[in-house]
């Protein structure tokens, strides 16, 4: 049973088919980009996958469990427990430290636990930033600390929104080589993302247009090593 | 660590680390619970602070015998009902008429101290009050028949009950006479200025008759409810002697007090409107500047009910420390009003600083509840989307 299932997804604005028939498999541990020009139906489909939107038709089973046909009460059950999240604006709490904004995902998860949260800091580094606010972070610490709040509670898929939109290119390299590490670790991973080297270290590529997966790409050269880590 | 440590740092972070913020919000509830608290106590302390300014008008209760006259031990009988610390004044009198110059005379017989309690308005144009044997006080209308002045020296005289049979029939009257120097004269602009007053003591001596009092007036600070129960337990408690109020000043007393305790409570309602729409105001401006925050914290996973008990506790916070200042300023401006308007220091309440903690809990509580419950309508995709 794959960890992901989408079945002939529709979301549909009035004329406006955002997904149309959409069916797409991921399976747990795999790596999918999701490429797409402006409007092709990126943002409703993580949406949709992230359990904050509902699809107009169609089933989308995620371990399993059809959440097109659950309550918003049990999305956000389902989005705590099983969903990691790191946005382009990095979104954290302004007025809460590095750890306390990784904690922030412990606290609606289950128990708060300090140590766990700096230890996820560590893993991408930046255990000695622990204690700072995000004014005082740069924008890829900024987006280092999202990666730890989306890890910290092991959900079964991490979403990334145009992880790298708004990071030069130094603190991109950085993140890929993250996402390289969750992967190792056997997360499963869906990028959104406009930018093609970001796209094709997956293992697999899809492309949507005007709501359709109007092409799909395995990368053959897939080695799951980390890219970056030498440079 | 523990989930209520971890929303207690939540909620004083936000306070703390966002201190420019908050501080408008605390202001807002600081002020109205000042206004509030202070209010308050001026709405309490109105009664004891015009209480007293109303004693200056003189007795608001007489006491007088069932059968013509009283003895004191009835009058100290009745005075015990009587709260002391209520009592301003309590004056007897007994009159007798006298003569001067052959002329006659009402005289009164009272203790000046108390006369000069239970009716401060009474003025002395000249002189003083009498405070020794053989002094005497006179109207203002005596002192012009008789051409009198303080110091002068006068004989007064009584004629005795027996002494009256002789005179009837013309005979040789023997009189008691004494002779008194006139210490002050009164002017109060009633039938007070055609008497003479002296110690009960010097009447007694002159009369030849003691422990006899026919009217007590006695001035009290109280409600004209409890001033109508002290006059029912005296009518129990001393058969003696009856008790009456002097309506005209209790039923005005009463009048404007209450006008003036509705004048404050309507205050105190505008005040309270006034605070939960800026309260709510504040913490809706709160809520909107936080719309990204609230979509981000729903997108990690918050219930809706975790959403509005942070918020809350956020806000009941807020209205915590707004209680605790307001509470403590609440007095100070109490104090200012009182000192300024009655020229006397508040009493302190200690009861009224956790309702008045209470109360801006609540108002601030109350006042958040529609912002927060409209965060909780927050779309979380639309902080996916960066919007």
């Amino acid at each position: 049973m794959s960890l992901l299932e989408l079945k002939n997804v529709y979301k549909i604005y009035g004329e406006l088919h955002a997904l149309d028939d959409v069916n797409l498999k991921v399976e747990k541990g795999e790596w999918v980009s999701i490429m797409g020009p402006s409007g092709s139906g990126k943002s409703t489909m993580m949406n949709i996958i992230g359990c904050m939107d509902k699809p107009t038709k169609g089933e989308v089973l995620l371990d399993g469990v059809d959440i097109s046909k659950e309550s918003s009460k049990s999305l956000t059950t389902i989005r705590r427990d099983k969903i990691g999240l790191i946005f382009q604006q990095f979104h954290l709490v302004n007025y809460l430290t590095a750890v306390e904004n990784v904690m922030l995902a412990q606290y609606y998860h289950s128990i708060p636990d300090e140590k766990e949260a700096l230890e996820a800091l560590e893993r991408v580094g930046l255990a000695d930033r622990a204690k700072h606010l995000p004014s005082q972070l740069s924008g890829g610490e900024q987006q280092r600390v999202c990666v730890a709040r989306a890890l910290i509670n092991y959900p079964e898929i991490v979403l990334a929104d145009e992880p790298t939109g708004n990071l030069d290119e130094a603190n991109e390299e950085i993140v890929v080589d993250l996402f390289h590490k969750l992967h190792d670790d056997g997360t499963t991973l869906i990028v959104v993302t406009h930018d093609p080297e970001v796209a094709e270290v997956a293992q697999r590529q899809l492309v949507l247009r005007n709501g359709k997966i109007a092409k799909e790409v395995v990368n053959q050269n897939f080695t799951g090593k980390i890219r970056f880590t030498d440079q | 660590m523990k989930k209520k440590r971890m929303f207690v740092r939540m909620i004083s972070a936000s306070l703390l680390r966002r201190r420019s913020r908050m501080i408008v919000a605390l202001l807002s509830i600081a002020i109205g619970a000042t206004i509030l608290s202070g209010l308050v106590s001026i709405y309490y302390d109105v009664p004891r602070q015009l209480g007293a300014e109303f004693r200056n008008y003189g007795a608001n209760m007489i006491l007088t015998g069932r059968d013509g006259r009283f003895t004191a031990g009835d009058m100290a009988a009745g005075k015990a009902v009587i709260d002391p610390k209520e009592l301003v004044g309590a004056a007897p009198y007994r009159y007798e008429n006298v003569r001067i110059r052959e002329n006659p005379v009402v005289a009164a017989g009272t203790d000046a101290e108390q006369a000069k309690a239970a009716s401060p308005y009474w003025l002395i144009d000249s002189g003083e009050w009498f405070s020794r044997s053989g002094e005497m006080l006179i109207g203002a209308k005596v002192a012009d028949s008789f051409r009198l002045k303080a110091g002068d020296k006068i004989e007064v005289s009584f004629t005795p009950d027996d002494q009256k049979q002789a005179a009837v029939k013309n005979e040789a009257v023997e009189d008691n006479v004494k002779e008194f120097t006139v210490s002050g004269i009164l002017k109060t602009g009633g039938t007070e200025e055609e008497y003479i007053y002296m110690s009960m003591g010097d009447l007694e001596g002159l009369t030849g008759r003691s422990d006899l009092t026919d009217v007590a007036e006695l001035s009290i600070s109280a409600t004209s409810d409890k001033l109508k129960e002290y006059t029912e337990r005296i009518d129990q408690a001393v058969p003696a002697i009856h008790a009456s109020l002097v309506k005209r000043v209790t039923a005005s007393e009463t009048t404007v007090l209450s006008k003036l305790q509705a004048l404050v409570l309507l205050v105190t309602v505008i005040v309270l409107a006034l605070t939960m729409i800026c309260v709510a105001t504040t913490m809706t401006a709160v809520v909107a500047e936080r719309r990204k925050e609230i979509g981000l914290r729903k997108a990690i996973g918050a219930s809706d009910s975790s959403i509005i008990k942070e918020f809350m506790g956020e806000s009941m916070l807020l209205g915590l420390l707004g209680g605790i200042v307001g509470s403590v300023l609440g007095y100070v401006f109490a104090q200012q009003v009182s000192v300024r308007v009655f020229s006397s220091s508040i009493s302190f309440r200690p009861l009224l600083v956790p309702i008045t903690i209470a109360v801006s809990i609540i108002v601030t509580g109350l006042s958040s509840l529609m912002p927060i419950r409209s965060a909780t309508d927050i779309d979380p995709a639309l902080v996916l989307k960066g919007e």
